[in-house]
């Protein structure tokens, strides 16, 4: 495992003489405390729970192709809407991004050995797998799967309206993988703080690790907030507590708040790091630097003070909360977004763009993302919420937002996955499913704009009233299929370029430390470091002529 | 409300020799923008009440400036990814900030977000005042169907997912809603009002509606309250003033009162405890 130890390192002989030696093979990855191998599974189980919310999603699109479809049964309607968003959400989005590549690439990128507590890392993900079958497992007992929707809006959820083990499975699992998140956000912080490389200050960190350290803080701050709500949602329905309903004297909305103070920053939870992702690809394939790099940070910190304070967003037609308030942090979350756009503009400015399948994704991420990011401008104002709140205008534009994280999360497998495999991806099959993708996210989500503009409301098995809606619902079931289509894409790319294409230490001229090293990365990461004098080490070190320019020194003269 | 289609147009890094293209590319949506009165819906509905229709003029206004600002923002992506294709292997020009520029486009965003918001405040405070008025509903919604009663007068209405109840309503008055909910949550959602709220256990909401025209329209549950919450539908009927007088009247007949009281009593097995839909009991309209 030694054999390519660079003839300047010293300090390895100590390293070598405790060289890993552990099991192998399958024993290798129950056992393992390696952040990378961790990674993996995580990536690996990821991606298995987006085949599995996207089988969901195609059932519903089916069911909802005709008025008055007998595809699904009502109740079983109810149950697939419910796991679909769970399983993106708490199984998917979150793991993915704070789990798989955030794993993979912290340490690696501020030139750190593992994480700060590999143990903890490890349980981290076995609490996550448990969680996911938890979950899953909703779907083999008596009365199915939860069914009260992803957010579980007491008193729906409670034991009256929704008996049956899916429920508490439900509970059980959300409190499962909330306890994973928040020991990943743990790991990440104190990697962050404390294993950085010597001349990797904080302003220097690649813009992907500033992301996930914010995230992780993020993560600290709300999902200890979840964990309690659900604890007191399973005491109301097994220990007669009456917190959330009405009968005890309890309060029903007070779910809502508990439930949106985390998912309101829950939603950044998910986007930073596949912002982080794309603020990495852009400037790499554009050759430039990150434009903006310091503007960057403190919109990233931007929109985490401010996703602490617009939780009621998702309210404002319970009539319980103060509009203006919410409506003007919400607003404002606009504008580091908007700062966030333009550095990305400004990164390809200029540049030499090499179109390869991880650019493509990361510009299908930016458009959009922006489709995804002016919709809900209208959803921060109160009187446009009222009419838009609770139809498919919402499912829309959440849809184009996610659409655009998933573009991101492809994108950082085809850019990073080399490092971590040692083999490229193919880029035919990856430009193909972005066509695929890009085009089938634009064609599911548009109708769904303008569905929701006519009074289609969300979570509808049926719309026998409405049988004019067909058409657009067609046709987003059409994209729905063309999004299906790129999926299988990625999974034959996975099966014909396994082991075929070796990538080398750095296929794509890289800015940041992970591309110093060799891929896949040896136990503990690394054999030598570049100096660290700027956040770009691998590219100053290749490119020493070329570094970046310093303030004030942009015009062409 | 002012959107300020010259602003992005500085937002673009360096655009010095291609300015003009962006110039004309912005020229008709310039005019689009002023030609205030005619502007296009974006396909919401012009709405038949008095706070509808503010709510139709504000969101036509977020819209222009949704188009204006992603149009440009679109063809910015479009020409940076266009114009600056590979086409060498020359390094380029590694520039990374550029002060002015970055806080051009922190600036004007913040000056949107406020006009955004000057104008929501003044349609919200439309939207939810509460003027006095003595034509007063009772919204009770239930799983699955609706009832509607009419504090200080016999009529009683209720439906269910089998037979859609309808509120009746008077045109050019101010109309006080209060909904509610006696299990759990639901949503009193009328399209062409562009009108939602909450119905909460626990908790009375309040609206006011103001209709412009007569009419009968559709409204639905929005929010998910279980297994039919696709078909807990019912309708909203305006009629003049005249009519709605005539409609209470008929409450007040011996068989008009005999149909309130059977409607009250559905009413109220369904409030007392949240049990299995009844069938289907409507009095009233037609």
């Amino acid at each position: 495992m030694t054999a390519v130890i660079s003839p300047d390192t010293h300090h390895d002989d100590a390293h070598e003489a405790h060289e890993h030696h552990g099991p192998t093979g399958v024993l290798k990855w129950l056992t393992t405390t390696d952040h990378k191998i961790i990674g993996l599974s995580y990536t690996v189980t990821a991606v298995l729970m987006l085949v599995i919310g996207g089988f969901f999603a195609e059932l519903i699109r089916v069911q909802l192709s005709a008025p008055y479809e007998h595809f699904l049964s009502f109740a079983q309607y109810n149950e697939v809407f419910t796991m679909h968003g769970s399983i993106m959400i708490y199984l998917f989005a979150g793991p993915m991004a704070f789990g798989a590549l955030a794993n993979i690439i912290v340490p690696i990128q501020i030139g750190a050995p593992d994480m700060a507590f590999p143990r903890l890392n490890a349980l981290s993900y076995w609490l996550y797998l448990t969680g996911s079958i938890t979950m899953l497992s909703g779907f083999f007992v008596s009365g199915g799967a939860a069914n009260f929707g992803w957010v579980g809006y007491a008193p729906l959820s409670s034991a009256a309206n929704s008996p049956g083990a899916g429920a508490d499975l439900w509970i059980g699992a959300l409190l499962l993988t909330g306890f994973s998140a928040i020991f990943t956000g743990v790991n990440i912080c104190a990697t962050v703080f404390y294993l950085r490389a010597p001349g990797m200050t904080l302003f220097r960190m690649p813009i992907f690790t500033w992301n996930l350290l914010v995230t992780s803080i993020l993560i600290l701050l709300a999902f200890p907030v979840l964990t309690a709500g659900l604890i007191m949602l399973y005491c109301d329905r097994h220990f007669g507590t009456h917190i959330f309903s009405v009968q005890g004297g309890g309060v029903p909305v007070l779910w809502q708040h508990i439930f949106w103070f985390w998912g309101h920053p829950e939603v950044y939870i998910l986007a930073l790091p596949f912002f982080g992702m794309v603020t990495e690809i852009i400037p790499v394939f554009s050759r430039k630097p990150v434009f903006g790099y310091k503007g960057m940070v403190f919109a990233t910190l931007t929109i985490a003070a401010l996703s602490l304070g617009v939780w009621a967003h998702h309210m404002f037609t319970t009539g319980t909360v103060l509009l203006p308030f919410f409506s003007i942090m919400s607003l404002l979350i606009a504008v580091p977004t908007g700062i966030k756009l333009f550095n990305w503009i400004g990164s390809m400015w200029r540049g030499q763009i090499w179109f390869s399948a991880a650019m493509l994704f990361a510009i299908g991420f930016v458009i959009t993302f922006l489709i995804g990011g002016l919709t809900g401008i209208y959803l921060a104002s109160p009187p446009l919420d009222f009419f838009t709140h609770d139809t498919y205008f919402v499912v829309a534009h959440f849809h184009s937002v996610v659409m655009a994280l998933v573009m991101g999360g492809i994108a950082g497998l085809y850019y990073w996955g080399p490092k971590i495999t040692g083999y490229l991806l193919n880029e035919t099959i990856g430009k193909i499913q972005f066509w695929f993708l890009f085009i089938g996210s634009q064609v599911f989500t548009l109708p769904l704009y303008i569905l929701g503009l006519k009074g289609m409301p969300r979570r509808m098995a049926v719309y026998p009233n409405n049988p004019g809606w067909q058409h657009l619902n067609e046709i987003a079931t059409f994209g729905a299929v063309l999004i299906g289509i790129s999926t299988v894409l990625f999974v034959v790319n996975i099966l014909v370029s396994w082991k075929k294409y070796p990538a080398g230490d750095n296929p794509w001229d890289g800015h940041t430390l992970e591309w110093f090293t060799t891929s896949p990365p040896p136990h503990h990461n690394f054999y030598r470091l570049p100096q660290i004098r700027s956040e770009r080490p691998t590219w100053d070190y290749n490119h020493p002529e070329a570094p970046a320019l310093t303030h004030g020194t942009h015009e062409e003269k | 409300m002012e959107v300020q289609p010259s602003a992005p147009q500085g937002a673009g890094p360096q655009p010095t020799k291609h300015r003009r293209r962006w110039i004309a590319a912005l020229i008709p949506l310039t005019a689009l923008a002023l030609s205030g009165c005619t502007l296009p819906s974006f396909g919401a509905y012009k709405s038949d009440t008095t706070t509808g229709q503010e709510t139709y003029h504000l969101w036509q206004w977020f819209s222009v400036g949704a188009v204006i600002i992603g149009t440009f923002t679109f063809l910015l992506i479009v020409w940076a990814v266009l114009r600056y294709r590979r086409k060498g292997d020359t390094i380029p020009k590694q520039s990374q900030y550029h002060i002015p520029l970055e806080l051009l486009y922190t600036i004007i965003p913040v000056i949107i977000v406020g006009v955004l918001f000057w104008g929501t405040v003044v349609v919200e405070n439309k939207v939810v005042a509460m003027p006095k008025t003595n034509v007063k509903i009772h919204v009770n919604a239930f799983k699955w169907g609706w009832g509607f009663t009419y504090p200080g007068q016999n009529a009683v209405v209720v439906g269910n997912t089998t037979q859609e109840p309808t509120m009746v309503m008077p045109v050019g008055t101010d109309v006080a809603v209060t909904i509610t909910s006696t299990d759990v949550m639901h949503g009193f959602y009328i399209p062409q009002f562009n009108f939602s709220r909450y119905a909460l256990p626990g908790v009375t909401n309040e609206v006011t509606f103001h209709a412009v025209k007569t009419g009968t329209f559709t409204g639905q549950c929005s929010q998910l309250c279980g297994l039919y919450h696709s078909l807990m539908y019912f309708k909203v009927k305006v009629v003049t003033l005249k009519q709605y007088a005539a409609w209470q009247h008929s409450f007040d007949t011996p068989a008009g009162k005999l149909a309130a009281q059977a409607a009250a009593n559905a009413l109220k097995i369904q409030m007392s405890a949240g049990l299995p839909v009844v069938s289907a009991v409507t009095a009233g309209v037609n």
